[in-house]
């Protein structure tokens, strides 16, 4: 068995394969497909400082290669969070981590602050949704922006704190070193994109929210190249997501430059996705004598 | 085993509507499992999401599924494509059936278009106490009136065109029996659960609906497949895959 071990600032994960945000809930429905410790972590579903009703369906939209969603971050509330849910998650033998999204930036603030007395093990900067009206993606679209609220949020955060990054920007480069400077240690991305379907016959778009997020294979060479750039500019561990659906797709993102994976929209069509990717990459990593798969990150030989 | 996923072989074929598919799958373990009224997730290979469809009938003798589904798109088209001997990957069973209760009572089930596979499984313990009234856009379109007649229940069909039987809608055809009907169960296209909707809370009868939405998971973790539901007397977004997708119709907050 190769080692699969990982290290994110100053978190272990016991393999590099973490549940992305929104897909996964709160880890109680996955467990019927595998126990949560098969993961290195999980990142939570993006809660908000109050609950949250989410938007109004339709919610979900196929697109060739991937789907649109705009949940519009329906989470029960930090509160909840963490008398319900963290106990029991921080049993389960995986790294936690806590996605906060605030309207406002002393929302975020409160959040993290009161989040870095519990057991998460890290928080996620979620600066990147494109699914709600205020905040969200707001703070994320802009180097200013994503500077400001980062540094707003690290005086509050005790915990690892990592920012989520939209690709919805102009330079990803950019961005990247912005959350860096403002004290990010570790960066995650990509966030969806912002995608739109019309159906023809009503003329309505699909998703009661006219605009969602893609996600899937469809985004994957997107997020390959956003984070080969991002990599490329700081010196904190990327995190790799955005359309991984294969054990190949994994390696390629980790040769891009992440340290460690998020997966997500591949749960939907295979829930048991982390067993084969896992496998995939055990078998990989044994064929091509690679001991560590820390040696892969960053392992490109660019043209 | 709640739920799970299982490669299941298709035994059995046939198109009984044009568009409509009709398969008997292999799956003991999902057939011992799986309760009236709930779903199975089926896999499109090369497409991002599973497609829902409602289990018709459960044979947990002979272990198997029957599947009755309509050609909406392309995912549903490429599954039409399967043969007998292919095997599909389901994830199954999943959601909420109907609670079915005591079935001496005179229950009446009423489902409209493709609205009608996961009434017969619900129907069949209810035997000859079941009124059924199934509707279709034509006489071209009726699917599975004989088995509903032949697990013993009185059948009624009623076509939008009056091609055969009642011309009209379920819901008007539905009325004429809410006098005889202890217990109501349906599902339908959103304007006909609606309106029996209205029928039930006017009769007092109580019922439960199956509802249909925009699906991912399948399981309650992504939170897609949203409807206005009430609980604990508030409007909430409950969920068709994992609240669902049988709801009481008293929860269910009508839109538009």
């Amino acid at each position: 068995m190769a080692d699969l071990k990982v290290t994110v600032a100053g978190v272990e994960f016991q393999n590099p394969l973490i549940a992305a945000s929104g897909t996964f809930g709160f880890g109680h429905e996955y467990l019927e497909f595998f126990p949560l410790s098969t993961l290195g972590g999980i990142s939570c579903k993006g809660i908000t400082l109050k609950e949250r009703a989410g938007n109004p369906p339709p919610r979900i939209a196929e697109t060739p290669g991937g789907m649109l969603n705009a949940v519009g971050l329906q989470n029960p509330g930090v509160d909840t969070f963490m008398e319900k849910d963290l106990p029991w998650l921080s049993q389960q033998g995986t790294r936690i981590i806590a996605n906060i999204a605030g309207n406002t930036p002393a929302e975020y603030c409160e959040m993290a602050e009161r989040l870095s007395d519990t057991a998460v093990d890290m928080i996620e900067l979620n600066i990147s949704c494109p699914n709600v009206k205020q905040g969200g993606v707001h703070f994320g679209t802009s180097c200013a922006g994503v500077e400001d609220i980062t540094a707003q949020v690290r005086r509050f955060c005790k915990k690892p704190l990592m920012v989520k990054l939209s690709p919805n920007v102009a330079d990803i480069g950019d961005i990247a070193a912005a959350a860096e400077s403002a004290g990010a240690d570790a960066i995650s991305l990509i966030n969806t994109l912002t995608g739109m379907r019309i159906d023809i016959k009503t003329r309505r778009p699909i998703l009661h929210n006219n605009t969602g997020g893609l996600s899937g294979p469809a985004v994957f060479p997107v997020a390959v190249r956003m984070v080969w750039q991002a990599a490329a500019r700081v010196n904190i561990p990327v995190v790799g997501m955005g359309g991984i659906s294969t054990w190949q797709d994994a390696v390629e993102m980790l040769l891009a430059g992440a340290t460690a994976l998020q997966i997500g929209t591949v749960f939907f069509s295979d829930p048991k996705a982390p067993l084969h990717i896992l496998k995939g990459l055990n078998e990989y990593m044994q064929q091509n004598g690679i001991s560590s798969v820390t040696e892969l990150t960053g392992g490109i030989m660019p043209w | 085993m709640k739920y799970d996923t299982m490669q299941c072989e298709i035994i059995y074929r046939k198109q009984p509507a044009p568009g409509i598919h009709d398969w008997i799958v292999d799956a003991e373990d999902f057939a011992h499992a799986a309760k009236p009224g709930q779903f199975v997730h089926v896999l499109v290979p090369g497409k991002t999401l599973r497609r829902p469809i409602s289990i018709c009938d459960i044979d947990a003798e002979n272990g198997t599924l029957r599947l009755v589904f309509q050609e909406r798109g392309e995912g549903t088209a490429m599954l039409g494509q399967k043969r007998l001997g292919d095997f599909v990957d389901l994830l199954a069973p999943l959601g909420n059936g109907f609670e079915l209760g005591d079935t001496s009572r005179r229950a009446l089930f009423v489902g409209g278009g493709i609205g009608v596979p996961p009434l017969l499984a619900a129907a069949r313990p209810f035997g000859q106490n079941a009124t059924v009234i199934l509707g279709f856009r034509n006489q071209e379109s009726v699917i599975l009136a004989r088995d509903f007649a032949l697990a013993g229940c009185r059948v009624f069909i009623a076509t939008d065109d009056g091609s055969m039987g009642f011309h009209g809608t379920v819901a008007d055809c539905a009325r004429q029996y809410a006098a005889e009907t202890d217990v109501l169960f349906a599902c339908g296209p959103k304007p006909m659960l609606k309106a029996l909707g209205a029928l039930a809370e006017e009769q007092n009868i109580p019922a439960q609906f199956s509802l249909e939405e925009r699906m991912a998971c399948g399981v309650g973790a992504c939170l897609g497949c949203a409807c206005k539901i009430l609980r604990d007397g508030k409007e909430v977004y409950g969920h068709v895959c994992k609240d669902g997708p049988v709801f009481d119709s008293r929860s269910i907050v009508w839109e538009e």
